[in-house]
Order: C-alpha cells, then sequence, then structure tokens
C-alpha cells in the first residue's frame, strides 16, 4: 500500500494558501495512483508533527510543496516529521538537485521517502510554460512573446535564485519565446522595470510561488504598474509603457503543479502506473480568452 | 430483541467459512470455529451455543447472524485498526451487545465530535451508514441543510465560518451550520471527520491505548528554530496565561494534554473535549512568539484620570473583546461599556490628539519605541 503526504507551508492568515496543496491532493488522489493523498501543513492542520500518523501506507512518499531547497526542507520538514538520521547531505545536492532520501520516521517507526522541493524539479519548467500558455489561452504561444520567471532573490535563500536561473535557462533552451529572464523582487534585474528588460511588446510573468498571496497578488502586479491599488484588480493583458504584460500569478496554482509531485514520487520509487500522462491530459487549459 | 432482522449475504457467507478455514474467530461477542472433522461450525454468542453443519450456515438464528454481518462489516468493510476503533465508538459497542445495539442503530445511535453530530444507522446485512451534520442543525430538516457526497468537501467547508472568515484554526468552535453529509460509509466518515478535525481520531486512539505522545511546552521551545526561538523566552506564568488565552474551549475543542513540562502543570483548564491535544499547536507558538516580544518590555506606572465608571468601562470592552461578544451588542445599547457610540465617547472624552490615554505619552522619555518587528512574513518563508 502506498501513500502520498504533501508537505506545504499554509497560513495562519491567508486561507488560499493552502488551496493548491489541495487541489493537487484532489488532482493525484482522483488518479488513483496511491492508496492515499494525505497533506500536512507548517502553519495549519494536520500539522507536520503529526501527519505521518494520518498516513497508514506500507511505502509513504513526502514531496514538500516548496520551491526552493532551504530552511524548510532541509531543517524545519526533516525535524517535525522526526526523520532519524537526517542530514542534508543526503540528498547530495547542489542547492537545486535534491533528489529523494529514505529515513525511519519515528513518529510511526517506517520508513519514508523523503523527496527534494517541487520547485527545483526539471518537470517544473514544463508548468511554467504551461501558465504562459494558460494566461495567454493560446496552448502554441511563444513567437513574438517575452517571459519572465520572477523570484525573492538571494536575501533569504540563495537557492532561491538557483531555482529561478534554473528554470529561465531550461525555457530559454527549448528556443520557444524570443526572450527569457529571470526577474526578482529583491534585487536587480528586478521586476518592477520588466518593460525595460524585454523587447517583444508581449511579455509573460510567471511568479515562481507556491500560493498566491501578498506578494503575488499585491506587491508584483502594483510594482509592475499593472494597477495603482491591487483592490482594483488588473487586466490581463495590461499595457505598461507600451509593453501588454499577461501577468499569470504564483505558478504552483497551475493544475499542471501535480505532475510535478507525481515526479518526485516516482523519482523516489513510488509505482504510479500512468498517472502521470493523464494528468497531464486532465489538466490541460481549456482555450479560450483568459485573464478577467 | 433486534428489530433489524440481519440476513447473510453469499458474499458474507463466503468470508465467514474463508475466515474459519485458516482459524477461529473472536470478535464483539462472536466466537466461532470450524469442525473439520464434523463438517460443522461452532457458533457462540453471549446467550445461544450452536452447531451447524456445513449447509447449514444459512439457517442460523436472527441473533447470531446479527453477530456474523457485525464481524463482517468490522473486519471486511472498515480500513484499519483506527477506523474500526472509531466506528466502534460511534455506535457505542462497548456498552451494548450487538442486537440491542442493532435495534438501537434502527433508529440511530447520535455521537457528537467536536460541533458534528454523526449519527449511525444500519442496514439487514449489517452495513452503517453515517449522517453527519452540525450540532446545532441538529432538529434541523434534512431538506433544509445543503447535502454533500465528497467527504473532502468538509474541508471546504471548515475554511471559512459563518461571516466568512478565515479559520486557521480547525478545532476552534467556529464550524458554520447549514449543510449535511446525509450517507457516507464508514471509511467516508472517517475521511469527513478527519477533513474537519485534521489528525484528532488518531491522537484519540492512540489515547485509548495508552500511547499518546505529548509535546509539552517545553519541549516545544527546545525544538524550534529560526524566528520561533524567541518563544524561549516566554516566562512560565506566561505560558499558563497563553493557554487560558488560546486552550479554553471556548477557544479551541481539543482537550489540552500538554503541561509546561511533564512534572510541571499549568493551572489554566485543559477542557473537557472528546479529542486530546497533544502539543502547543502552531498558533499557540505563534501567539507565544508574540507574547514573548511583549514580555520584554517592563511594566511601569502610568497615571491615568478616569472616573470609576469608565475604569470599569475599560475593563468592559477587554472582555467583550476577549469573550468575542462585540456583535451581540446592540446598536442602542449606550448602557453597555463596549457599545461602539459609549467607546467613541470614551475616545473623544479622554484621549488627546495623538491618540495618548488621558494625555498620558506611553514614553514619558519621548523616545518612541515599539518591541521591534523582526518578522519574516509567512508567503515569503515557502517560496
Amino acid at each position: 500500500m502506498q501513500s502520498l503526504v504533501i508537505v506545504a507551508h499554509g497560513s495562519h492568515l491567508n486561507p488560499d494558501s493552502a488551496t493548491p496543496t489541495h487541489t493537487h491532493a484532489d488532482t493525484i488522489r482522483a488518479t488513483g495512483a496511491f492508496d492515499e493523498v494525505r497533506t500536512g501543513f507548517w502553519k495549519e492542520e494536520p500539522s507536520l508533527r503529526e501527519v505521518l500518523r494520518t498516513a497508514r501506507g506500507d511505502d509513504i512518499y513526502v514531496v514538500p510543496l516548496f520551491i526552493s531547497e532551504g530552511y524548510f526542507t532541509e531543517r524545519v520538514i526533516p525535524r517535525e516529521l522526526r526523520l532519524e538520521g537526517w542530514d542534508p547531505s543526503l540528498w547530495e545536492s547542489d542547492g537545486i538537485s535534491a533528489d529523494t532520501a529514505t529515513l525511519v520516521a519515528s513518529d510511526i517507526d517506517k520508513e519514508v521517502h523523503y523527496c527534494g522541493p517541487v520547485g527545483t524539479h526539471e518537470a517544473m519548467t514544463d508548468v511554467l510554460i504551461r501558465r504562459g500558455e494558460s494566461v495567454t489561452g493560446d496552448p502554441s504561444v511563444g513567437d513574438g512573446f517575452g517571459f519572465a520567471v520572477v523570484g525573492h532573490g538571494t536575501e533569504r535563500n540563495e537557492n532561491s535564485a538557483k531555482a529561478i536561473e534554473y528554470h529561465t535557462e531550461r525555457i530559454r533552451e527549448t528556443g520557444r519565446f524570443d526572450e527569457v529572464k529571470a526577474l526578482y523582487m529583491d534585487e536587480e534585474p528586478e521586476v518592477d522595470d520588466v518593460t525595460e528588460h524585454f523587447e517583444t511588446e508581449d511579455i509573460i510573468v510567471v511568479p515562481l510561488f507556491i500560493a498566491d498571496g501578498f506578494h503575488t497578488q499585491e506587491d508584483i502586479p502594483e510594482d509592475m504598474g499593472l494597477t495603482d491599488d491591487y483592490r482594483n484588480g488588473y487586466d490581463v493583458p495590461a499595457t505598461v509603457e507600451g509593453h501588454r504584460i499577461w501577468y499569470g500569478g504564483a505558478v504552483g496554482t497551475e493544475e499542471l503543479t501535480a505532475d510535478v509531485v507525481l515526479e518526485r514520487a516516482a523519482d523516489a520509487g513510488a509505482d504510479i502506473g500512468n498517472a502521470i500522462e493523464r494528468v497531464r491530459q486532465r489538466t490541460k487549459p481549456t482555450t479560450g480568452a483568459a485573464g478577467d | 430483541m433486534s428489530v433489524v432482522e440481519p440476513t447473510l449475504s453469499e458474499t458474507q457467507l463466503a468470508a465467514f467459512r474463508e475466515q474459519l478455514a485458516d482459524g477461529v474467530i473472536d470478535h464483539d461477542g462472536l466466537a466461532a470455529d470450524y469442525d473439520a472433522d464434523e463438517n460443522a461450525y461452532h457458533i457462540e454468542t453471549p446467550d445461544r451455543q450452536t452447531t451447524v453443519s456445513a449447509d447449514g450456515l444459512e439457517t442460523v438464528p436472527a441473533e447470531q447472524a446479527a453477530y456474523i454481518t457485525n464481524w463482517y462489516f468490522y473486519t471486511q468493510q472498515v480500513g484499519t485498526e483506527i477506523k474500526q476503533a472509531f466506528c466502534q465508538w460511534l455506535e457505542q459497542s462497548d456498552e451494548r451487545p450487538v442486537p440491542d445495539r442493532y435495534a438501537a442503530l434502527e433508529s440511530g445511535i447520535e455521537r457528537e465530535w467536536g460541533q458534528l453530530e454523526i449519527t449511525t444507522t444500519v442496514s439487514t446485512d449489517g452495513t452503517r451508514h453515517y449522517e453527519i451534520r452540525h450540532v446545532d442543525d441538529s432538529d434541523a430538516e434534512a431538506s433544509a441543510l445543503t447535502a454533500h457526497t465528497d467527504p473532502f468537501d468538509a474541508r471546504d467547508i471548515g475554511t471559512l465560518d459563518a461571516d466568512d472568515r478565515y479559520r486557521p484554526l480547525r478545532t476552534a468552535p467556529s464550524l458554520k451550520q447549514g449543510w449535511i453529509f446525509p450517507e457516507l460509509s464508514a471509511n467516508g466518515v472517517y475521511d469527513a471527520v478527519e477533513a474537519f478535525y485534521p489528525a484528532t481520531v488518531v491522537n484519540w486512539y492512540r489515547e485509548g491505548r495508552g500511547e499518546l505522545d505529548i509535546d509539552h511546552w517545553q519541549d516545544e521551545q527546545d525544538r524550534q528554530s529560526g524566528i520561533y526561538n524567541l518563544i524561549t523566552v516566554l516566562p512560565d506564568e506566561a505560558v499558563d496565561w497563553a493557554a487560558a488565552a488560546c486552550c479554553d474551549d471556548s477557544q479551541c475543542l481539543k482537550r489540552r494534554e500538554w503541561e509546561l513540562s511533564e512534572d510541571e502543570p499549568l493551572d489554566a483548564d485543559g477542557g473537557d473535549g472528546v479529542f486530546p491535544c497533544r502539543g502547543p499547536c502552531s498558533m499557540v507558538v505563534a501567539a507565544g512568539r508574540e507574547w514573548a516580544k511583549l514580555e520584554r518590555e517592563d511594566s511601569q506606572t502610568y497615571e491615568f484620570e478616569l472616573t470609576p465608571t469608565e475604569k470599569e468601562q475599560l475593563e468592559a470592552i477587554i472582555d467583550a473583546v476577549a469573550d468575542d461578544e462585540l456583535d451581540e451588542i446592540r446598536e442602542a445599547d449606550i448602557g453597555n461599556g463596549a457599545n461602539r457610540y459609549r467607546v467613541r465617547y470614551l475616545r473623544e472624552k479622554r484621549f488627546d490628539e495623538d491618540g495618548n490615554l488621558s494625555g498620558t505619552p506611553t514614553h514619558p522619555d519621548a523616545h518612541d519605541e515599539g518591541p521591534g518587528d523582526d518578522d519574516h512574513d509567512e508567503e515569503a518563508d515557502q517560496n
């Protein structure tokens, strides 16, 4: 019997923080690839401390719904899950290459497979591109478009910027978009000046964030000049200094993120059959006008 | 005597035979074995002992058939030991033998789990059916409530309260009314309860087996890192205030089992909830961090000028906020100290232009210094 446990941050203040976690859990549950799909949170319930005892599988795969390797994936989650003998070196990661480590969780006295975060998996590149397709309503979007991947910057976690650079480069390598750039909230090149960094008239902007919240719904739209006041909303696309900005919001809310969770578990040895293919099919955006 | 007349299906009989081919059955008042020499089954229930031939199993008395359907349901249809224990608790299995239980289940056995009222009923084949609704909707017509079939809908029902405010604490007594799960299976009722009140069943189960692991406040303190390291400086007496403030039954339906440490109980009441709280939750830890910041300040003596009634009014305002009674104060009830007009009047009278009560500056030495804020915001943490 296989269990998937998705662990995420959650929030005491923002009810939408856990929404992507629950949505992706539902998507994966519907594939039947796992006998059960459980969710656990740092700030919500069940807590990381208690989530493993809610899982009953013999093979338990824990996938952090986090963007980068760092304080949470290396310290908080292993400590709260009580992974005996955990050390970040077990992942042998250069900051973006964590895959899996198998350790006994003393809470349940069973081995669990502790996977790297979804944000650094190569499949997340596809989710960023998928968000580009869904926000423009064009499954073949690319020609004439620029693509900006947005992150915090290195202020809090240097691996955060590594993940941004990694996906930016991978999107660039596809050759699909005219220009692809990494932009940051806290450092140069800044997302505030997005139009200065692109020649293309159309620019897709997607924050590499798990959930929508203060930064993705308030800060970034205002900083880019999409709106003077986030409470009034913004157009997609919005015209700023002669450019059309197609702002996608947090990539983690894209349904295809469920695929990355599955990829992480499969990389750790989970037998998931053709669930990845089914999720990719199921989460394909319906074409049509995007935005509101 | 049971009102439900149990009938044994071919599937149930096959499972019964298969089980007895491998060993004996000893479950909830039913003891059975197969005698290969005689090709007969011995079936013992509290008031009856029978031996039937292999072909005669269909003819077992109704009372014993009830025990067999009960065995079948619990061992073949309910997933895990935890779910079995929970479903048995739901039908008060330790209080009545199976035939009496079936009679009671005919009209439904109700139990409360937090703010959930869970009603168990039984079919003639022993399958249980579960209904969940809000305890305060106990007398409502089912047709007047919004019906749900997917147990995971419970997650969304529990996200916002009746005023559409976010409920970060799922076990707060603020679950909204107006919904019903009219027909859930044993696995479904477990999933729904788990979605309303995560991890409460498993912790209740561990407690029942004497295996609940408690993280006391000092254990929690020692484990913290990052911004929550700060809770290590919260004074012991403040932990009692924190538990009284956050963990009272009026704020959380879990029964607090954690103390300051294993040897140092807190004075605050732990509450009477059916399911235990095994450690300070993230809300209490986050609140503890704020209080640790506040407790770093020293008390100082202020002089305020207030009438006796105004002093009592300040106390009434604090009570009204702490007890969440503001919405109950009528617009024109000026006699209530926390009435909005009354409070606005006090502000006009007693605040100076800088918002200082009675004109008394917060920092008489004129340096304006707050407790400081080194917050690391929540959204940044996960991204």
